[in-house]
């Protein structure tokens, strides 16, 4: 008897609280929105690894293949400012060169980024001024990689679907980007950006990045299991030249201990186990 | 270059492959107790073939009319466990310019991170610090200018070091210490490939008069140790350097013309970090000629301070540039000039400019580089552009040109002018 009325109180609780999700997620402002995506997208765990492989196919059909290592620490739990290690295996060009950021968020700071060469022990500085140019020659943009800070757009709830919150955002220094503005279709459950579709001068579609496949990592956080929902495959297409960069994200681990000195020289001369795994 | 081999390299190797052969074996009895295959190393072997051609643009009278003419294969070899890693880089070529099937060992080290606070990489390695854009100061590493200058890659302008690098990691510095047992002189212009001023001839001089050199060679006498404490505060790269060791290209000769590499010691500093939109660099180091301090032997190189400022910075979407000012300044110079018996004065002060220029088209698969040097107190040049194309992932294309120009024959720069060249290479990745 006892133990029945434990199970529906238990139940009552339950229901309560999805319903009082329910009401919460709908009277969500757009700028938590937004914020709730930005650290789904970026900031999940305190840190994390994953093997990312792209495919890039150009509008004849040719293949290229980009291989890499990723380590990634968040530097505080504000999700602002990150650190992120790649550690280069294909093509055979750039086997073993390391590309390492401190990126920074405040719009007055340029991220800080290096390029170690292994053939010549070079430890290059790269100037970082411009983030919308294409990362390892691939559809997809630094930028889409280290993400897009939320305050450099302004940002407008124009539709909510069953399935998602549908934002358009606009930049606030138009200068600096190539679009007018993109549109992001935000997964209401999960608060996953699944798909940006940015636009140029008179609402020309010109660029899209879409999320195929969402998985649950598994991982522990403060000593309790945790599942972080993560895109593990996303499409980048650009439609002005007809290519196309499919980015596959495997071997992913969360809250793995990365310390803040895998992110020095030390470590961009000769990689951590971590990276090289 | 196939030599002798000496007492010295050999121990290097042997400790190299000893290393190699008996670890796995350690490593195998460890595995067979817990049993557990992913701790068995993988071999990894990668590298590339490569058909590189080249030519003059003029005539030399001292030089074949080819500047290189090679095909060359590399190849690569790395595995690691759970305590070090070992690396294993190679180059065979047949080389059209010496007529002779050529080698050389690029890598052969193993590395090690013992505790939170020590890197060890010991044997022959390429080695690379300071914060100058294809100018070295401080990096007194050997270099390859001779490759460098008949168009092969980039990655020839570095020769290999026979050296041990210890690395201490503190939270108040970082001290990098290399110490090499025999002097590893840079691979510099001797006459076979590239034509260069002659002083005791007065004239350019090439396959004619092949420089002869009496380089110290006695291991752990003839040594060289280079040292560099550096840290990073806020992102802005700080360092301490020092090198004591010897000129690493013939910074004198004896009565009888045999070139020498006098002694040399080297103090000092760099900094690296953002400024506005691009990054800024400078260094500074103090050349100390130990075997002529007043600078009055005329057969033994002056002091020198040498001085640069950098930056670089994107001018536009996948296109860069960097452009730095150099100047090396002769401590003695009026004694110098007292004594000199024969031949032209150089100037107190070289000047150099320099200015990188790279841009990236067609999805980042071709590049456009130039390299400019341009010296305007000895009026000479050096221009290096480049075409790199990415075919495929595999297959890549190559042409470009070593330009040089001067006023006068026996400047820098200017004293390779008749070896201005273009060339071009293939290279497949496997």
């Amino acid at each position: 008897m006892k133990t029945k009325s434990i199970i529906i109180a238990a139940f009552f609780v339950l229901f309560i609280g999805f319903a009082c999700g329910e009401g919460r997620a709908d009277e969500l402002t757009v700028d938590e929105i937004v914020r709730k995506a930005n650290h789904m997208a970026l900031y999940q765990g305190a840190d994390g690894k994953g093997k990312v492989t792209m495919v890039i196919q150009d509008k004849q059909g040719r293949i290229r293949m980009r291989e890499f290592n990723m380590l990634r620490k968040n530097v505080d739990d504000r999700d602002r400012d990150q650190k992120y290690y790649s550690f280069f295996q294909a093509p055979a060009d750039v086997r073993k060169m390391v590309f390492m950021v401190h990126k920074h968020v405040a719009i007055e700071k340029d991220d800080d980024r290096w390029l170690y060469m292994p053939s010549l022990d070079l430890v290059k500085r790269i100037a970082a001024s411009d983030k919308r140019t294409s990362f390892v020659g691939s559809d997809f943009l630094y930028e889409d990689i280290s993400g897009r800070s939320p305050t450099e757009d302004t940002h407008e709830l124009i539709k909510k679907t069953d399935q998602y919150y549908i934002l358009k955002n606009i930049p606030k220094n138009p200068d600096n980007v190539e679009f007018e503005y993109y549109i992001a279709h935000i997964d209401k459950k999960t608060f996953m950006p699944m798909k940006m579709e940015f636009f140029k001068k008179g609402d020309r579609l010109y660029r899209i990045i879409e999320a195929t496949k969402l998985e649950e990592i598994q991982s522990a956080e403060n000593g309790k299991e945790v599942a972080y929902p993560t895109v593990t495959t996303s499409i980048a297409k650009d439609l002005e030249n007809g290519s196309m960069t499919e980015m596959t994200f495997s071997n992913i681990r969360y809250n793995i201990g990365l310390g803040d000195e895998i992110f020095t020289e030390r470590y961009l001369r000769r990689p951590p186990r971590n990276a090289m795994r | 270059m196939i030599k002798p081999v000496n007492p010295g390299k050999l121990f290097f190797l042997m400790l190299f492959f000893i290393l190699m052969f008996f670890e796995p074996l350690v490593h195998a009895a460890e595995a067979n107790e817990n049993s557990s295959p992913d701790q068995f190393p993988s071999l990894e072997i990668h590298g590339f073939l490569e058909l590189r051609a080249g030519c003059r643009m003029q005539n030399d009278p001292h030089e074949k009319d080819i500047s290189v003419m090679e095909t060359r294969l590399q190849a690569e070899l790395f595995t690691y466990t759970d305590w070090a890693e070992f690396k294993y880089k190679g180059d065979v070529w047949g080389d059209g310019v010496t007529e002779q099937g050529e080698c050389d060992t690029r890598e052969a080290w193993f590395f090690s991170r013992p505790t939170d606070f020590l890197d060890i990489k010991i044997g022959r390695q390429v080695l690379t610090w300071g914060t100058g854009d294809l100018v070295f100061l401080n990096d007194m590493f050997p270099k390859d200018w001779q490759s460098y200058f008949i168009g092969r890659d980039k990655e020839y302008l570095k020769a290999p070091s026979n050296a041990a690098k210890i690395s201490f990691f503190t939270d108040l510095a970082n001290v990098d210490a290399v110490y090499t047992p025999q002097f590893d002189s840079d691979r510099y212009i001797t006459g076979e490939y590239i034509s260069y001023w002659n002083e005791r001839l007065e004239r350019c001089a090439g396959q004619d008069a092949i420089v002869t050199a009496d380089k110290p060679d006695r291991w752990f006498q003839d040594d060289e140790i280079a040292i560099r404490v550096y840290k990073n505060i806020n992102n802005y790269e700080l360092a301490l350097y020092g090198y004591h060791g010897f000129w690493k290209r013939p910074g004198g000769q004896t009565h009888s013309g045999v070139a020498v590499f006098p002694d040399l010691n080297v103090y000092g500093f760099s900094a690296r970090g953002q400024i506005g939109l691009g990054i800024g660099n400078i260094e500074c180091a103090y050349y100390q000629s130990v075997d002529d301090e007043s600078g009055s032997n005329p057969l033994v190189n002056n002091s020198e301070m040498r001085c640069l400022a950098g930056y670089t910075q994107d001018l536009a979407r996948d296109f860069n540039a960097s452009l730095q000012y150099y100047i090396e300044y002769m401590l003695d110079y009026s004694d110098y000039k007292a004594s000199l018996s024969s031949g032209p004065a150089r100037d107190r002060d070289r000047h150099v400019i320099t200015l990188q220029l790279t841009k990236l088209l067609m999805n980042q698969k071709l590049e456009l580089s130039l390299s400019s040097y341009y010296s305007p107190s000895d009026r000479d040049a050096y221009l290096r552009p480049n075409i790199h194309y990415k075919y495929t992932d595999k297959l890549t294309l190559e042409t470009g040109a070593n330009i040089f120009s001067g006023e006068e024959s026996h400047t820098f720069f200017g004293q390779f002018e008749n070896n201005t060249n273009i060339y071009a290479a293939i290279r497949y990745n496997f």
